[in-house]
């Protein structure tokens, strides 16, 4: 450029070598954010379509699930409240296990974090990640080994059973934010209560649970989520009396395709929105997914 | 002094992992160990002690295709997760602040949305009255219906959007941590965006890639409720041949040996991915 004023004469526009590599500048910034522009959208709007079409279908009122509904109504919520005791019932039965499970699998997962988080010796953490260890099994194998458990101890299959398959899947959701958020914690706070003549018990009351209860939060509500939805574990435990949501949604779908199965998605999606945005207040739960 | 009283405090805390530890090993170790005892018997009423049912499994063309397919299915859906999921990663962490809370949301609210609902989702969109069949039929594209549900590539396709967020929150915090000088730098020096992606970024968010694929390979292996729902009768993969062997045909030992194998196959992953993912620390730090 500075070569082309000093000469005082304009050069003719064809393209100088540094004009070229300009041009070639943005065309390569172009292409980029074009590119990661357009599947990140892609991704954005893929994440959220499957819900809005649900949310969408759930209100038709037409008898099958086709997609623009030929007309709108809730007349299937009504159904779903008015003429689906089974539903409501499986939808009670899976709240109830989830929150037994929940609180169980809290009180079990807490005593071990503060046993084991800010421990730094290497077995500590061995037994910390072999108790974390359900997270990368598949549901399914936990499921079936309790199944045969069970059969080989002659208790039958309950309630109970169910609950503590439950438990086993629960727990490490909640260990895993409850000890991230006691490494997190200062450990002179600690020291000064202790130094200061508090008792054990007084300190994890005043200093400790205060500290850690947004992690136990976090951990509580995704471990009741993944109980609620839970359809891997639930096959195997459950007596025939007792049928949880998910897998009477499961023969819902698989069979006859009702359009209450569109409702009830409609009623859970709603509830988890909710849910969501009151524990992310509350707990701050989307960092623990990082 | 305060160290060694810190020590003894956290030695008393110890029994408070007891009741955890109990029940880990009650009700998730000992039905593990069951579970590869009954799959070392040859017959349903397991009388007879051997490796016959793995003999069985892994000298049958049908069953090495599940479980040939059940891998190709994780694969599929790692590749399909990483190519849509990095992009959406990297655009969340050069958004504005402002940007970055409602994108989150919209990030983990399929998370935590019931599986099923997710998996009925696609099964609406799929079906032969669904959007898509709708869409084509009104562009002329087609002239009646195709049957997109129960094919393969609807169970991928279906698996890596359910499975999406588990890669973009481990790579999210991946790219956090790249240091966003790094870039520049390479950026300034002229090495363009491409290349700086390919030499910079990616490398740096290698802990973050692996984190996710292990994530999202271990559970779309197993998802049950997808594959069956998504892939009919037709196609069968690992998780459902499991249910059928032990529920239906009462073939204990039998089913149990397909749970061992799928629980192999997933822990050669997991060993695999943790052994690059350490080789991929030292290059980030080192």
């Amino acid at each position: 450029m500075a070569e082309a004023f000093v000469s005082g004469t304009p050069r003719v526009p064809s393209l100088t070598p540094r004009a070229a590599e300009s041009l070639r500048g943005l065309i390569e910034r172009r292409s980029f954010w074009a590119v990661f522009g357009l599947l990140g959208l892609f991704a954005g709007v893929l994440l959220m379509a499957p819900t809005v079409v649900v949310l969408i279908t759930s209100f038709t009122s037409g008898y099958s699930l086709k997609f623009p509904p030929p007309g709108y109504s809730s007349r299937w919520y009504a159904a779903l409240w008015n003429e689906s005791p089974e539903l409501i019932d499986a939808f009670v039965l899976s709240l109830k296990l989830a929150a037994i499970a929940t609180g169980v699998s809290i009180v079990l997962a807490v005593a071990a974090a503060l046993a084991l988080a800010r421990r730094r010796e290497a077995w500590a953490r061995v037994a910390e990640s072999v108790l974390l260890s359900p997270l990368m099994l598949p549901a399914l194998a936990i499921g079936l080994s309790l199944l045969m458990l069970f059969n080989l101890a002659g208790t039958g299959l309950s309630f109970w059973t169910l609950v503590i398959g439950h438990v086993a899947i629960t727990t490490p959701y909640i260990l895993r934010t409850t000890s991230a958020s006691l490494l997190q914690m200062d450990g002179s706070l600690l020291e000064s209560a202790h130094s200061l003549g508090a008792s054990p018990l007084y300190v994890f009351r005043t200093v400790t649970l205060p500290l850690i209860a947004r992690g136990i939060a976090a951990g509580a509500f995704i471990g009741f989520m993944y109980s609620f939805d839970n359809v891997a574990v639930s096959l195997f435990l459950s007596d025939a009396r007792s049928e949880v949501l998910p897998i009477r949604m499961w023969h819902i779908i698989e069979s006859n395709l009702d359009v209450r199965a569109a409702a009830v998605s409609g009623v859970l999606i709603a509830a988890t929105l909710v849910l969501m945005v009151v524990m992310e207040r509350v707990a701050g739960i989307s960092r623990h997914f990082r | 002094m305060a160290a060694n009283a810190s020590t003894a405090r956290s030695a008393s805390a110890l029994p408070l992992s007891l009741p955890l530890g109990l029940f880990f090993v009650a009700f998730v170790l000992a039905p593990m160990l069951l579970l590869a005892w009954v799959s070392l018997h040859n017959d349903p009423e397991m009388t007879q002690a051997g490796f016959g049912q793995y003999a069985k499994f892994l000298g049958d063309g049908f069953n090495l295709a599940v479980l040939g397919n059940t891998l190709w299915l994780g694969l599929e859906v790692t590749v399909l997760t990483i190519v849509i999921g990095f992009p959406l990663a990297y655009l969340y962490t050069q958004a504005p602040g402002r940007w970055q809370g409602p994108l989150m949301l919209l990030i983990i609210l399929p998370l935590l949305t019931s599986s099923v609902v997710r998996t009925f989702a696609w099964v609406v969109i799929l079906g032969r009255q669904g959007i898509l069949n709708t869409a084509l039929l009104d562009l002329g594209l087609i002239a009646e219906p195709i049957k997109l549900l129960y094919t393969p590539g609807a169970v991928a396709v279906a698996l890596a959007q359910i499975e999406l967020p588990l890669m973009v929150l481990p790579l999210i915090t991946a790219l956090m941590n790249v240091d966003a000088n790094l870039r520049q730098a390479s950026l300034a020096l002229g090495a363009g965006h491409w290349r700086t992606f390919w030499q910079v970024t990616l490398p740096l968010s290698m802990p973050g890639l692996l984190a996710g694929s292990l994530l999202v390979f271990a559970s779309s292996v197993s998802a049950f409720v997808t594959q069956t729902l998504v892939g009919g009768g037709q196609q069968m993969f690992m998780p459902y041949y499991m249910y059928q062997q032990a529920i239906q045909a009462n073939n204990y030992p039998f089913a149990a040996a397909i749970a061992m194998l799928l629980l192999v196959c997933v822990l050669a992953v997991v060993v695999a991915i943790n052994a690059l993912g350490r080789r991929s620390k030292g290059f980030v730090h080192g």
